[in-house]
């Protein structure tokens, strides 16, 4: 009656999922009281979660999703990045006043649906675990409602991510009908023989639309605004995990059932990743708000993973795999300190300006930025650079000259604007001070990923063999 | 010394350091580092003379090929390395010394920049592995940003900016050439990319990536313009360094990637480096003659000394590669010296305009002799460091090209204009303005500056075979290396024929290259 090897394969899925309704019950039982109670469930049940997906080895549901190395490598880092998320919450939102009892379960809704996208082998799951995460943070953007910036936020991100499901959908209705199935493998046997132009036009439109759920160049445009408009511990979270979720389904989607066709999506992934980094870059060198400044940044990182993913090699879905795990560090260290970011009565500062002189009055949230900053810049030793030769190097490896050098060149427009936020930290005379940190559990975790940005080399042994045993499930 | 990791202690020790400096007061700090430095001076002494001169190629060779997956922490010095390694130790307590009272503000950070520094300038000299070689050259990118935009003068932070871009865009093509060379040769090791074959039409690409990087930090012209910059804002130790020591890691990524790896693209690229250092000595030489500001002369006059680098590196002979060398560590001691120097007058004055000076040997004898050796020695005045190092240059350069001597002697001759002048409005006459008149002598501290540069500059151009003996064996590796693709010079010099019946006065013409220099 019940396919139970199916149901343990998806077990971290199912539990996320179960585990979900039930505290959104407590939730509305016990009401906002339960908050930290609930957020501390989720937690749990997402380290579980991690646990179970480690393990699990193998195909569920007739093909329609996979369990292997490569889910549970991106499983894992969504799922740790949702546990700081969800950690790092309640304590912003009691300030704004907002604390509310759905953020974690959100979050956890939110997470299954990536697990489900990342194990998607099938267009149909696919587009499940999509919309299941994604309708999920068009809520989580505009959670503080009656916040105008936060309102506006959720609403761009939802009228342009139906736009983008539509596309997606219009693809994978193209895909369906000239390849006659939905299946991973059975569209790469179809891709086989040549591309008919009804499946070409289903390739153009399906990578259209997850361009847009990875924010890549020409789909960047709502990044900004949405990033900016929603609450921090929010932004931190749309900046990592459903980076790493959309980025792994597009890895697994474009190897497994494209890999047939690697030379015509080649091209377009290449013009997606220049572009990313070069309008990531050059749109971030004018802007004030140093969430619009990053959501830039994500922009130009995505740009530097696609380079990995244009190799369409082995090395390449590795490479991939590590700048996810790498950049994910980054991001969460920077959103980090900028939840440090208040003013003296404790409301939120946004502004660059705001962080001038920050090096001689907190010293060591001046450094740790100083070290997500430029370790996102590429400069070694710091990790940021590993992230990029990794993907510079299986780039040169697939013979892609010119992508490699135009690619890295850009890569110095971007250290200009990174350098311009320590050059205010570090140059410029100190501005208003900000309220003193008051939670260990925040300066905790700013020194750990620190930590791991500026000692990270020691860990390039372990990194390297989860994500070649990530791709390797892929090949 | 075998089996005690050496280098690494050197590398980790001012990092250990430099942390300890941050948590410490500002006298603190200043005593850590200085007692850092000098006990790395004694370790970099202690190098020298436990390095097997005529011994095997590389040396205090640490491996540990997997420390890092990909690559290793692979450390070894040859005799180019190790004398580079010994200037950066040299000079490293006096820019200590000379940012002892001048520093005021964050003298914590300060101190851990140049400790930081310290480690990064020793790391590059002794990577074996090419990423790990990569890692320590870019990573002297943060200290200095810092160092320039921090505690650097009111244009500080377009200095800063220009340096970091400049250099960063120059390096991350080279990185990309790294990786090809990577995978074609199946290894990161040094010692066996010096060795291995790439293919000639490679080579030529692979040669112009990494000459995009050396060039910048060279700096040879036309991409030398962030050097005034940085000079002129830096804080006088921080010029020290970048002069002493940064600009020669151009030169020594010249002797250690570019020729010994790609001699056949070396050979065939040579007249871009001749053509570009011959324009650099003539006119930075000219630039450097019409500057208000000191230390945009001396940093002008660095670009045109390190042009006779590249000229000598890439005359494929001994003369030329030696001459090199010898430039290398003149040029980091005395244009250190030179900016020691203006920092002693602006410490007290704090202008470095020309005008505003004048007839300090009146009442600044000591200093204005010190400032009088430094000037001969950047002139190139025989006895000096300087003169062994350009005149092997310009002799290797006459067997490879008369052009190339002929112009670049023009540039010793206008670097003797520029220096002079300079010197003689500094230093001579009477003085102009009461307070430059009013300054105090040399105190101690400076004392211990300049002593130990003026020794340095004196034994090596009196008896310069005691660096050079380290670095033969090493130069007439690369020698080898390069003789099939060497490029014919146009002097076919042939040793003549001593006539046992011909008196004295006919023998003159033995060999023709000395004559050219009469």
């Amino acid at each position: 009656m019940f396919d139970t090897a199916s149901l343990s394969l998806s077990a971290p899925e199912l539990l996320l999922t179960a585990g979900g309704i039930v505290l959104m019950l407590v939730a509305a039982w016990a009401g906002d009281a339960s908050t930290r109670f609930i957020t501390w469930v989720s937690a749990v049940l997402l380290v579980i979660a991690g646990v179970l997906a480690c393990g699990a080895s193998g195909v569920a549901y007739d093909g329609l999703y996979k369990a292997d190395a490569f889910g549970a490598f991106a499983k894992v880092l969504v799922y740790a990045v949702a546990i700081v998320c969800l950690l790092i919450a309640p304590r912003w939102f009691e300030r704004q006043d907002r604390l509310r009892a759905e953020y974690p379960v959100l979050l956890v809704f939110a997470v299954a649906g990536m697990g489900i996208m990342v194990s998607a082998t099938n267009l149909l799951t696919l587009y499940v675990g999509l919309e299941m995460q994604s309708l999920a943070a068009y809520v989580l953007a505009s959670f503080m409602r009656t916040d105008e910036r936060s309102a506006e936020a959720g609403l761009k991100y939802f009228v342009l991510g139906s736009l983008a499901s539509g596309i997606l959908l219009y693809g994978i209705s193209l895909l369906y009908g000239f390849s006659g199935t939905t299946d991973y493998t059975g569209i790469a046997a179809a891709l086989k023989d040549g591309l008919s132009m009804g499946e070409l036009f289903g390739i153009v439109f399906v990578l259209s639309g997850l361009a847009f759920k990875v924010s890549a160049v020409p789909f960047h445009m709502w990044t900004p605004d949405v990033y900016e408009g929603a609450p921090t511990p929010v932004t931190a979270f749309f900046a990592s995990a459903p980076k790493v979720a959309a980025m792994a389904m597009l890895v697994r989607l474009a190897i497994t059932g494209m890999g047939t066709a690697t030379k015509d999506w080649q091209q377009i992934i290449i013009f997606m990743a220049l572009a990313s980094i070069i309008i990531g870059a050059i749109g971030a060198i004018g802007q004030s708000n140093i969430k619009r400044l990053l959501a830039y940044s994500s922009i130009n990182n995505v740009g530097f993973a696609l380079v990995g993913l244009a190799a369409g090699t082995e090395a390449g879905v590795a490479s991939v795999m590590s700048y996810l795990a790498i950049y994910v560090v980054m991001t969460i260290g920077s959103f980090l300190c900028v939840l440090q970011m208040r003013d003296e009565s404790g409301a939120p500062v946004e502004t660059i300006s705001s962080l001038s002189g920050l090096s001689q009055t907190r010293k060591g949230l001046a450094a740790a930025i100083a070290i997500f900053m430029f370790s996102l810049a590429g400069i070694p030793p710091l990790f940021g650079f590993w992230a990029k030769y990794l993907v510079f190097d299986a780039a040169v490896n697939a013979g892609l000259f010119p992508l490699a050098a135009f690619g890295i060149a850009a890569s110095v427009i971007g250290a200009y604007y990174y350098l311009r936020i320590i050059k205010t930290m570090y140059f410029d005379e100190p501005a208003a001070p900000y309220a003193k940190s008051e939670s260990a559990l925040e300066t905790g975790l700013i020194a750990v990923s620190a930590a791991l940005i500026v000692l990270g080399y020691g860990l390039i042994p372990v990194l390297g063999n989860a994500s070649a045993a990530a791709a390797k499930a892929l090949f | 010394m075998s089996g005690f990791p050496i280098l690494s202690v050197m590398i980790l020790l001012p990092v250990a350091a430099a942390i300890a400096a941050l948590f410490q007061s500002a006298n603190g700090a200043r005593w850590t580092a200085l007692g850092t430095t000098l006990v790395l001076f004694v370790l970099g002494v202690l190098l020298w003379t436990n390095y097997e001169v005529g011994g095997p190629q590389w040396q205090f060779v640490e491996a540990n090929a997997t420390a890092f997956g990909r690559f290793g922490w692979n450390l070894g010095i040859d005799g180019i390395a190790l004398l580079l390694i010994v200037l950066s130790v040299f000079l490293m307590p006096i820019c200590i010394l000379a940012s002892w009272e001048s520093i005021e503000k964050r003298v914590p950070e300060y101190m851990a920049a140049f400790l930081l520094m310290e480690a990064l300038m020793i790391g590059v000299f002794s990577a074996q592995d090419l990423l790990l070689f990569y890692i320590f050259f870019e990573a002297g990118l943060i200290p200095m940003y810092l160092i320039i935009g921090i505690w650097g003068g009111a244009d500080r932070i377009k200095a800063s900016y220009k340096f970091f871009l400049y250099t960063l865009l120059g390096s991350v093509l080279m990185l990309i050439a790294m990786i090809y060379m990577i995978m074609d040769a199946g290894t990161t090791d040094i010692p066996t990319l010096m060795q291995f074959g790439f293919d000639p039409h490679v080579q030529t690409w692979l040669w112009l990536a990494f000459f995009a990087s050396f060039a910048v930090k060279m700096p040879m012209w036309p991409v030398h313009t962030w050097l005034p910059d940085a000079h002129v804002q830096a804080p006088t130790a921080g010029s020290v360094i970048l002069a002493g020591v940064l600009l020669k890691m151009g030169g020594y990524g010249f002797i250690r990637f570019s020729l010994p790896m790609f001699p056949e693209a070396s050979a065939d690229l040579a007249w871009v480096v001749w053509g570009l250092s011959m324009v650099a000595v003539v006119y930075t030489s000219l630039v450097a003659l019409v500057q208000n500001d000191m230390k945009k002369l001396i940093a002008y006059s660095s670009v045109a000394h390190m042009a006779f680098v590249t000229i000598g590196l890439f005359t494929f002979n001994r003369q030329g590669i030696e001459g090199a060398l010898v430039v290398m560590l003149a040029h980091g001691l005395v244009s250190a010296a030179l900016f020691l120097c203006v920092g002693v007058i602006y410490d007290r004055l704090h202008t470095r305009e020309i005008n505003r000076y004048g007839g300090l040997a009146n009442n600044m004898p000591y200093y204005a002799l010190f400032f009088l050796f430094f000037t001969m020695a950047s002139v190139g005045l025989p006895g000096t460091a300087n003169f062994v190092g350009e005149f092997l240059a310009l002799v290797g350069a006459y067997e490879a090209n008369s052009w190339v001597a002929f112009v670049a002697t023009t540039g010793i001759i206008l670097g003797a204009a520029y220096m002079l002048w300079l010197y003689a409005r500094v230093a001579y006459g009477t003085s102009k303005n009461a307070d430059a008149a009013a300054m105090p002598d040399l105190n101690k501290r400076e004392w211990a500056m300049l002593a130990p540069i003026a020794a340095a500059t004196l034994w090596m151009g009196v008896y310069p075979e005691s660096f050079l003996a380290p670095m033969r064996a090493d130069v007439g590796v690369l020698l080898a290396r390069v003789a099939p693709a060497a490029p014919d010079g146009d002097a076919q010099l042939k040793a003549g024929k001593p006539k046992a019946e011909t008196k004295a006065d006919e023998a003159h013409g033995a060999t023709p290259s000395n004559e050219a220099h009469h």
